[in-house]
């Protein structure tokens, strides 16, 4: 998972970034086109896998901007995912705030959280190993508290009113309405032009560098504590756009849901088998595992004669996409955006 | 992904001196630097007496300590198998858990398919852990030695999903027993203790102490620990590495394993019952300091006291609260953990 980086110095590598930029953003028009006209061709029940596929790329990308392109391998987005989805529920059980407010919201806490938990690491100077397991046991800290705190309902979790109409403004509408695809794609599309820029901005660049090689950027005077808690809140503000638009799609959150370890694990999984530290490999990685939960249940429901003795059993989706992620990592580290980037280059 | 200078040992590399310092694999305890050891022992004397204004009553509070005691001696051979993996590999394993589980299940099998004593799994369940664990460093992990940690780390994440996913499509999600025919309670200084809780703590310590010895007086720890101190210098000594890495891992899925079975008695079997003992023990690894044996079980059972007394001090939040708010601490002031050596 070490990960190439194309800056060089020289305006040669600002004319690289510029066209590179460029392409980026054709392949994003393309594909958000593209993207537009699938609900006309699938079929309407598709429509959760569709929207679960978005979810998995927000998540994914937030994960890579800091653990692929800045190099804090997070085991614990589950806290800003969860942080996103309960500031939405709560904010609109209580007060009746409309979702988008919540985003704002949701994305402030969860990036002020974030700072607070990338400033006790990296002052104590906790890096790889050591920074996983602290971002794994502040998630798993907020999952417990969630579960023993009577205000936020303890293990019962919240369940979104329903409204009698459709409303834009309160982000709800009937059951496979299109809205909640479009505005999923959205939210992609969105978060994918933050990353981009983020890239290409001095931080993005200067987080980039600390990654590969922190004391050089150091020397250099890159402020590494301001650019390593920039990219961990952005990162955190973008994996909480998720867990709203979860809570608002699916209408009911609990702490399992939010905060546990298997939420964890769906922001790292996409990302790693599409490409770490690549810009299409959370979405690519999403597009397959968002679609393996549904593909399993159908087998299942009517299996191969030899799968017989599985019918009716659930988890065959994560020994797959678990087998999928060893393969990758033992094979292809770079996943499978970036093998494929490689062996272009080589060609 | 930390750059560089991360890759495996070759290089001492700059965190590797930070904060592994001189506790990589060491099954000695240091204590010179006795004082981490005296706060935490100030700080379980505060826990207890916290627990015993909030409960009122001396017995809870006994409960509570002696349920720590028991509970804390599984964490320590569970501990005791991670760390290791930890010191001589250099790999957080995350699928430790999922051994676990795995020990649970076998338990299981053996209890309630072939009815017989559950106890008779346990030399099942260790020599089938060590072989399973053994396989999986020849076959996968082996691969990837001297690479990043992150990439072992998502190796190891994704066998523990697909062992607690296996384990989920083999037996279904319902709870399992392998309750003992009787179970009876024993009486230790006014506090009462299951039978079966005894023997988990019995069994873990003689286990904990198998392991030891099994590291300090024979020849093949001797190999195990001089891998731990230096992969170049012991394969220059004619020390097959890759065999020294498999056993190595073999024993630290053992240890798994063999908790599992210990537990078996009185947890409820799930499919996912380890993932609650992996973090725990990391709490205890990392206490102890990443790669210390001794330490791990010296943590393991200051953990299960914490869990415990805890639990009753902080009334209606989960007892695990108090164990984790105890785990960022020492991430944040003491990463090198309370028996490491300081930075040097």
């Amino acid at each position: 998972m070490t990960i190439t980086t194309e800056t060089r110095p020289g305006s040669a590598a600002i004319q690289n970034r510029r066209q590179s930029i460029q392409r980026s953003l054709i392949i994003l028009v393309v594909i958000t086109v593209l993207a537009a006209f699938a609900p006309a061709l699938l079929p309407e029940s598709s429509q959760t896998i569709a929207v679960r596929v978005l979810i998995f790329a927000i998540m994914a990308i937030g994960w890579n901007l800091m653990s692929g392109y800045g190099g804090m391998f997070s085991f614990g987005h589950a806290a800003f995912f969860g942080i996103g989805a309960y500031t939405d529920v709560y904010l609109l059980e209580h007060f009746g705030w409309s979702p988008w407010i919540s985003l704002v919201v949701g994305a402030m806490l969860a990036a002020l959280v974030a700072i607070c938990i990338g400033y006790l690491a990296f002052r104590y100077k906790l890096r790889s190993a050591y920074f996983a397991l602290a971002t794994f046991a502040f998630a798993e800290m907020l999952r417990l508290l969630a579960t023993n705190t009577s205000w936020v309902n303890g293990t019962t979790g919240f369940h979104v009113p329903l409204l009698p109409d459709n409303s834009w403004s309160m982000l709800q509408f009937a059951a496979n309405a299109p809205q909640y695809y479009y505005i999923g794609l959205a939210l992609v599309v969105i978060c994918l032009l933050i990353t981009m820029f983020y890239l290409r901005s001095r931080t993005g660049i200067h987080t980039v560098a600390v990654r590969d090689n922190e004391d050089a950027a150091d020397a250099l005077g890159v402020n590494v504590m301001r650019v390593k808690l920039t990219t961990m809140a952005l990162s955190a503000a973008i994996t909480s756009v998720a867990g709203m638009f979860y809570a608002q799609y699916f209408m009911f959150v609990d702490p399992d849901i939010a905060f546990g370890q298997a939420q964890s694990v769906q922001a790292i999984a996409p990302a790693v088998i599409g490409g770490v530290a690549t810009l299409w490999g959370p979405l690519v990685g999403a597009l397959i595992l968002g679609p393996l939960s549904d593909l399993t249940a159908g087998w299942l429901r009517n299996p191969p004669t030899f799968l017989e003795f599985l019918s009716g059993r659930g988890g065959l989706d994560v020994v797959l996409y678990s087998i999928l992620l060893i393969v990758i990592a033992l094979v292809l580290p770079k996943g499978i955006v970036g093998s494929i980037r490689d062996w272009w280059k080589r060609r | 992904m930390t750059g560089p200078t991360n890759a495996g040992g070759a290089v001492p590399s700059k965190d590797g001196t930070a904060l592994r310092g001189g506790s990589r694999a060491t099954s000695r305890l240091s204590l010179r630097h006795s004082t981490p050891l005296i706060v935490t022992g100030a700080l379980l004397v505060v826990l207890f007496i916290a627990a015993l204004l909030r409960s009122g009553s001396m017995g809870i509070t006994g409960q509570a300590l002696l349920t720590g005691i028991i509970s804390g001696g599984v964490y320590s051979l569970l501990a005791m198998g991670l760390t290791l993996v930890f010191g001589v590999l250099d790999i957080v394993n995350f699928a430790h858990g999922a051994f676990l589980a795995v020990g649970l299940y076998i338990t299981y099998e053996v209890a309630h398919q072939a009815g017989l004593n559950p106890y008779i799994a346990l030399p099942v369940a260790i020599l089938g852990l060590f072989v399973l664990g053994l396989l999986i460093q020849l076959l996968l992990l082996n691969r990837t030695m001297g690479g990043t940690l992150e990439r072992q780390l998502l190796i190891t994440l994704g066998l523990s999903l697909l062992i607690s996913n296996v384990l989920l499509l083999v037996f279904g999600g319902d709870p399992l027993s392998a309750n003992l025919k009787s179970d009876p309670g024993v009486h230790v200084f006014g506090a009462v203790a299951n039978l079966s809780r005894v023997i988990a703590l019995g069994g873990a310590l003689v286990l904990a102490v198998l392991v030891f010895l099994l590291l300090e007086r024979t020849s093949f720890g001797r190999a195990i620990r001089a891998v731990a101190a230096s992969r170049q210098g012991a394969g220059l000594v004619g020390i097959d590495v890759r065999l020294v890495y498999a056993v190595t891992f073999g024993l630290g899925t053992a240890c798994a394993g063999a908790a599992g079975m210990l537990i078996a008695p009185f947890t409820t079997i799930t499919p996912t019952a380890g993932d609650q003992f992996n973090i725990l023990a990391f709490v205890v690894v990392v206490m102890g300091g990443l790669g210390n044996v001794m330490g791990a079980v010296i943590s393991g059972v200051i953990v299960g006291l914490v869990e415990q007394l805890g639990g009753v001090a902080i009334a209606g939040q989960s007892p695990l609260l108090g164990v984790f708010i105890l785990f960022l601490l020492i991430l944040l002031i003491r990463p090198q953990g309370i028996f490491g050596a300081t930075s040097s």
